[in-house]
């Protein structure tokens, strides 16, 4: 679990070089997936074409759930990334973990705080950009002073408390749970009979971090609209 | 444990390439995505429903078309049985005057045949009484003749005078 991190610094800004790694895995999946999925599109879908378009369903059933489809259309490709994204980088840290000189080289990219963050930060700057542009700067500036006057600071708080949870609630989850994996491992390979008792254990476990990662995919996509609804929804 | 290896990040410091790394690939993946799958299956969906509408259009106008249709054969088979059922009891009445007609004519050609048998009946017994008298006048000469022929003794034509007159006596 003391595992360090292949850190270097290029053109002086300090990389983690397993997060550069597993992000772009996580992309290539996430890309392969919905381009293998996106072959040969019929009127009449087929197999993977089903798959990618019940993805597609799912997602805008996520939006429509927040605001009108014609707000929130605009909204539907970066639902739909975000949702892949997530769910795939949250599955990568399931199999194995896989270290070199005791650096951390393979985990989910969700695991680490900083990813999950930037990707909060990235969602919430967004609806504030949609909020400015959707309905006016005047309106913008005028919904932290809703429903009440006084109220204003906390929703000020609001915003950066938002952007927290959202990525450390994401970030918590699967760092827990891969933790939780690593020490099941540790006690399956400790010994013949712990490792009798590890195996369902493990089974177990990565079954709920299964569950566990499409219930936080889902959540954050959702949040996500939840957000960018109250942004961009007038009369609220 | 959770310390430690924050403790481990911390000493490493933020390594805030990984941020930009992720937001850039972030948004390339959102461009592939768009270029390559989204974009592309949105359209497909979209020409589907256009697809699906249209067809469902189509598919009202032709249930009307078949409706007016069935209308019209209806009003056709109602007429043609109105046309049919005129012509049978055209026929029938027809019929009905040709049996009067073909029984008054059977009627009057018995009428006519009884008639004719009648007077061909009468005819015959006319003939028949004419021939009988004939023959009973001959008959009568011929024992007229016999008797005269016969020789007659006092006796006998004593007898036969008794005889008469008793005969006339009785009648």
């Amino acid at each position: 679990m003391s595992h360090g991190s292949p850190t270097t610094v290029l053109f002086g800004i300090p990389f983690n070089l397993s997060n550069v790694l597993m992000i772009t895995v996580a992309c290539v999946i996430v890309f392969l997936i919905a381009f293998l999925c996106s072959r040969n599109l019929q009127m009449k879908p087929t197999g993977a074409q089903n798959f990618l378009e019940w993805v597609l369903d799912f997602v805008k059933g996520i939006i429509n759930s927040n605001m009108d489809w014609k707000t929130g259309a605009r909204f539907h490709l970066l639902a739909l990334t975000l949702i892949m994204y997530i769910f795939v980088s949250n599955m990568l840290g399931l199999p194995f973990a896989f270290s070199v000189n005791g650096e951390l080289w393979w985990k989910s990219p969700t695991a680490d705080p900083l990813l999950t963050l930037t990707l909060a930060s990235l969602v919430v700057g967004l609806t504030h950009y949609y909020g400015v542009k959707l309905k006016g700067g005047k309106e913008y500036i005028t919904g932290y002073s809703k429903p009440l006057k006084f109220l204003t600071p906390i929703n000020i708080i609001e915003e950066f408390a938002n952007t927290l949870t959202l990525g450390l609630r994401l970030f918590g989850n699967i760092y827990a749970g891969e933790v939780l994996l690593g020490l099941i491992a540790g006690l399956g390979i400790s010994h013949i009979i712990t490792g009798v008792l590890a195996f369902p254990l493990m089974m177990a476990w990565q079954g709920y971090s299964i569950f566990v990662g499409s219930i936080q995919a889902f959540i954050f996509t959702m949040l996500t609209m939840v957000y960018m609804s109250h942004k961009v929804n007038k009369s609220h | 444990m959770l310390s430690e290896g924050l403790v481990v990040a911390a000493a490493a410091g933020i390594t805030w390439g990984d941020a930009l790394y992720q937001l850039v690939a972030f948004l390339v993946l959102m461009l592939l995505l768009k270029k390559f799958a989204w974009g592309p299956l949105v359209n497909v969906m979209k020409q589907r429903e256009e697809h699906v509408a249209s067809e469902i259009d189509k598919a009202e106008k032709a249930r009307k078309e078949a409706e007016e249709l069935l209308a019209q054969h209806q009003q056709m088979v109602k007429e043609a049985r109105q046309e049919s059922q005129k012509f049978i009891e055209q026929a029938k009445l027809q019929g009905e005057t040709q049996k009067e007609e073909i029984i008054s004519a059977a009627r009057q050609e018995a009428e006519r045949l009884k008639e004719s048998a009648r007077l061909e009946i009468q005819q015959e017994r006319e003939n028949a009484v004419k021939a009988l008298r004939e023959q009973v006048a001959s008959l009568s000469v011929l024992i007229a003749s016999k008797v005269i022929e016969k020789e007659l003794d006092e006796k006998d034509q004593e007898a036969l005078i008794q005889e008469y007159i008793k005969k006339a006596g009785e009648e």
